[in-house]
């Protein structure tokens, strides 16, 4: 995938979906694009990558404890063994699909945070893929951590981009929200009927909310085509769903677009059966992925401000079950790579005999890992984000 | 609050419990009054079409097979499940009976299966002809149907199930998204519910399911405080009875035909009383129907992607069928969704989720495929085009962004302005 100079200053004025409240006066684009072709994203500003890992990863068959014989009887067929894995002292070892990460590692660019969940766990993939999109454990929350960061970022243009056609929750704001762009790019059509789509975003008075939620993604389409669509030319190479949305993420970031925080998932981690070898050609189409992006984010200035945070909804449970899969479970492994990235452990791993009804108990809180990602990639107060919580990962990045 | 009048009731009737009208239906059916098409939408029963012939499915992969052989089978499976999504939505667009087409997109919905991990058009075939024949019926033998049925067994790892071993995943969702809600029971619960589902096993090439003995956990097990040596029939009985299953039910079929919003406890109560003891799905449609909020003209839904097409190649006279196959397929791709591939067994999300901006240009593109293979003879104005698609009045934006258009395209563009991809 190329992504062209001209792409950029095009590009460099996002506005995505609800910059436009609701009854809100149209915004001068005219105005708009002039400051932002002023005022590109500077190249030494933060950039976060949150890849949502769906279905529930086993966070014990991921940074694998293959010397522990607790974790060698609880799952005697699941099981790696010590000289499978890839090697991270601590009596730990990577999964052998995650060569790539382990390199990363090796180099001090993946930092791996142990237990990371939340109190009172939950096992359904819904309630708590909700739970970690909101940051929001106590109680349901309508907004996304990224949605909320968005708000508070007051009236700068919308700066959060989904490389897929569903918008996910966490970059659901009260008055923004993230856009999204295919990875085969927005072409708009041209003519009578470009002109009259244009017209069927502008907003009507009076109408119903639901009807002015549409007219309001049309203009928002509009607006992210004529930016973010030009850059985006589509490879055609034949590569995996995570590595094409990371292609895409790659040449907006070199294309300087001001877009502060991107979203891509991989889907099918719910490996209730015949875990091992689904789970490990997941991982190595993720270790695959994510590791030519970080190597290619080294090559540029603006690449090597971007941090790539990886986590799912939950781990398995410690005991495999009879299908040779792992049922629900609780705390897990997250990952946080980047040039920025002090590498290394974070949190303890935790055990494998003290359990929670068969589940692992969480060490560290996720919304410490969002907190270090809002302060030191975002440079925003965590705070006014998390609901208070201010507790950062100290030595991760700053 | 003021109500929408017969006509425009009328016409979210039509919306809501089928695909929307086909040309002329709604002149038809309000000329009656509110009441009487309530009574004819109800009284539908499923057309007799029998199921589509895709052929065996091709035998399965050894590991020595080739990545040829691989390949030819994906592409085999690939080609059954295309036909079995064209033939559904042929039926959608071109069925005179669309509550029970309607019923059965909703229970496709709430007890998500996805050929993707089935893998087999021909199991999804047979559960979409079960959920056709008891979705209007009563939910007690629905669910019953469903816990064994063979699709969507294999979906949750029900056939891994068995004594000794239990796998949570069927007994779970079951509780939390077919018919309790998330909270409504333990984690010890889901567990003992596992070992009561355990033993069933299915027969792919006779398409059905059956208990095997020696698979089953015959042990005392203790599922929401009832105890006994319970099986899957048992285990549906003990939840169905628990007064949070009415409730969680009605609030399902509120959701994706009335409002996002839940009803108001006085509403759910009637909506409860509507299905009674016997679990009438009927029922409850009735009591649906018979709420002021039905014909509240606040109580708008934005169409779900498969809703807005099949309403609008009913519109139009289309059949789903004639159309390029790819086309078709990547619109709604691109529009986030697909017949027998829900994203997850949670189903696809609502409301706002279909108003992404790249959802916004498939859903231009999928209008333009359709409207091309239209005869739009007849709409030669804005006001014609409004006709044509169940819409009596455009907003001055609508109108003047419509202004500059003619056939096809006014036809295509018509479909893509909020008045219509939002049910009224």
């Amino acid at each position: 995938m190329k992504i062209s100079r001209r792409g950029f200053i095009v590009a460099s004025g996002v506005v995505g979906a609800g910059a436009l409240a609701v009854g809100a006066t149209q915004v001068n684009w005219t105005d708009l694009m002039t400051a932002a072709a002023q005022d590109p994203l500077r190249p030494d500003t933060g950039v976060l990558v949150v890849c949502t890992l769906y279905g529930g990863n086993d966070g014990l068959n991921t940074v694998v404890p293959a010397a522990d014989p607790a974790y060698q009887k609880a799952r005697p067929d699941l099981a790696y063994q010590p000289h499978e894995v890839l090697d991270l002292g601590d009596g730990l070892g990577l999964n052998p699909g995650l060569a790539g990460l382990k390199k990363l590692w090796d180099d001090k660019r993946l930092a791996i945070v142990r237990g990371v969940g939340y109190p009172k766990p939950d096992h359904s993939h819904f309630r708590s893929m909700a739970i970690w999109q909101t940051a929001s454990p106590d109680s349901p929350q309508p907004t996304g951590w990224l949605g909320r960061w968005l708000d508070v970022t007051g009236d700068d243009p919308l700066r959060a981009v989904s490389i897929e056609p569903v918008l996910p929750p966490l970059m659901a704001g009260q008055r923004a929200a993230g856009a999204t762009l295919p990875v085969t790019g927005l072409k708009l059509p041209t003519g009578a009927i470009g002109t009259s789509f244009s017209l069927m975003g502008q907003p009507e008075s009076g109408e119903s909310p639901d009807q002015a939620r549409v007219a309001r993604s049309i203009a928002d389409l509009h607006t992210t085509a004529t930016k973010l669509g030009p850059a985006v030319k589509p490879s055609g190479a034949n590569q995996g769903q995570l590595a094409a949305q990371l292609d895409v993420v790659a040449g907006l970031v070199e294309a300087g677009v001001p877009t502060r925080a991107y979203s891509v998932s991989l889907g099918g981690f719910d490996t209730h059966a015949d875990e091992k070898g689904t789970q490990q050609r997941l991982l190595t189409e993720l270790d695959q992925a994510l590791s030519a992006f970080a190597d290619r984010m080294r090559r540029t200035d603006r690449g090597r401000q971007v941090v790539t945070l990886v986590y799912s909804e939950f781990g398995r449970r410690v005991g495999a079950n009879a299908s040779d899969g792992t049922d629900h479970g609780t705390a897990g492994p997250v990952f946080v790579l980047g040039d920025p990235v002090h590498g290394g452990f974070y949190g303890e791993q935790p055990s494998l005999t003290d359990l929670d009804n068969g589940d692992l108990k969480e060490s560290t809180d996720f919304r410490d890992v969002y907190a270090t990602m809002l302060r030191d990639v975002l440079g925003e107060d965590p705070g006014k984000i998390l609901a208070g919580h201010d507790t950062v990962l100290t030595g991760l990045l700053a | 609050m003021p109500l929408l009048d017969d006509r425009a009731a009328t016409r979210r009737l039509l919306d809501r419990l089928g695909f929307g009208p086909r040309p002329g239906e709604l002149d038809a059916l309000a000329a009656g009054g509110f009441a009487a098409a309530c009574q004819q939408v109800l009284a539908q029963a499923p057309d007799a079409t029998p199921l589509p012939d895709v052929g065996a499915e091709p035998p399965a992969i050894t590991k020595k097979a080739s990545a040829a052989e691989r390949k030819q089978r994906q592409k085999t499976l690939r080609g059954q499940q295309v036909t079995a999504a064209q033939w559904w939505l042929d039926r959608m667009a071109g069925t005179a009976s669309a509550l029970p087409e309607r019923l059965t997109w909703f229970w496709h919905g709430h007890f998500a299966t996805s050929v993707q991990k089935v893998r087999s058009a021909r199991l999804m075939l047979h559960q979409n002809q079960a959920l056709r024949g008891l979705g209007g019926g009563d939910f007690t033998a629905l669910a019953k149907t469903m816990i064994v049925d063979p699709a969507l067994l294999l979906w949750l790892d029900g056939q891994q199930n068995k004594v000794g071993a239990a796998n949570e995943n069927l007994a779970r969702e079951f509780m939390e998204l077919f018919t309790l809600g998330v909270d409504r029971y333990s984690e010890n619960d889901v567990r003992e519910a596992a070992r009561a589902l355990t033993g069933w096993t299915v027969n792919r090439d006779a398409m059905t399911s059956s208990l095997a003995p020696k698979r089953h956990d015959n042990g005392s097990k203790t599922v929401l405080g009832i105890t006994g040596n319970l099986d899957a029939d048992g285990f549906v009985d003990i939840v169905l009875n628990r007064p949070d299953s009415p409730r969680f039910v009605a609030g399902r079929l509120w959701f994706r035909l009335v409002s996002a919003t839940p009803p108001a406890a006085d509403v759910l109560d009637r909506l409860v009383a509507g299905y009674g003891p016997q679990r009438s799905i009927g029922g409850l449609l009735r009591a649906v129907l018979a709420e002021p909020a039905f014909r509240d003209p606040a109580t708008t839904l934005v169409k779900q992607p498969v809703e807005w097409a099949a309403g609008l190649m009913r519109a139009l006279g289309v059949q789903p069928s004639k159309l390029p196959v790819t086309q078709l397929e990547a619109g709604l791709r691109g529009m986030g969704q697909v017949p027998f591939e829900p994203p997850s067994v949670g189903g696809w999300p609502a409301a706002q989720s279909w108003l992404t901006t790249s959802a916004g240009l498939a859903r231009l593109h999928l209008a333009q495929l359709i409207a091309e293979h239209a005869d739009v003879s007849h709409i030669t104005s804005t006001a014609a085009a409004g006709s044509a698609l169940g819409v009596d009045t455009w907003s001055q934006r609508t109108a003047t962004a419509l202004a500059g258009l003619r056939g096809a395209q006014l036809a295509a563009m018509a479909a893509c302005a909020p008045e219509y991809v939002v049910s009224q």
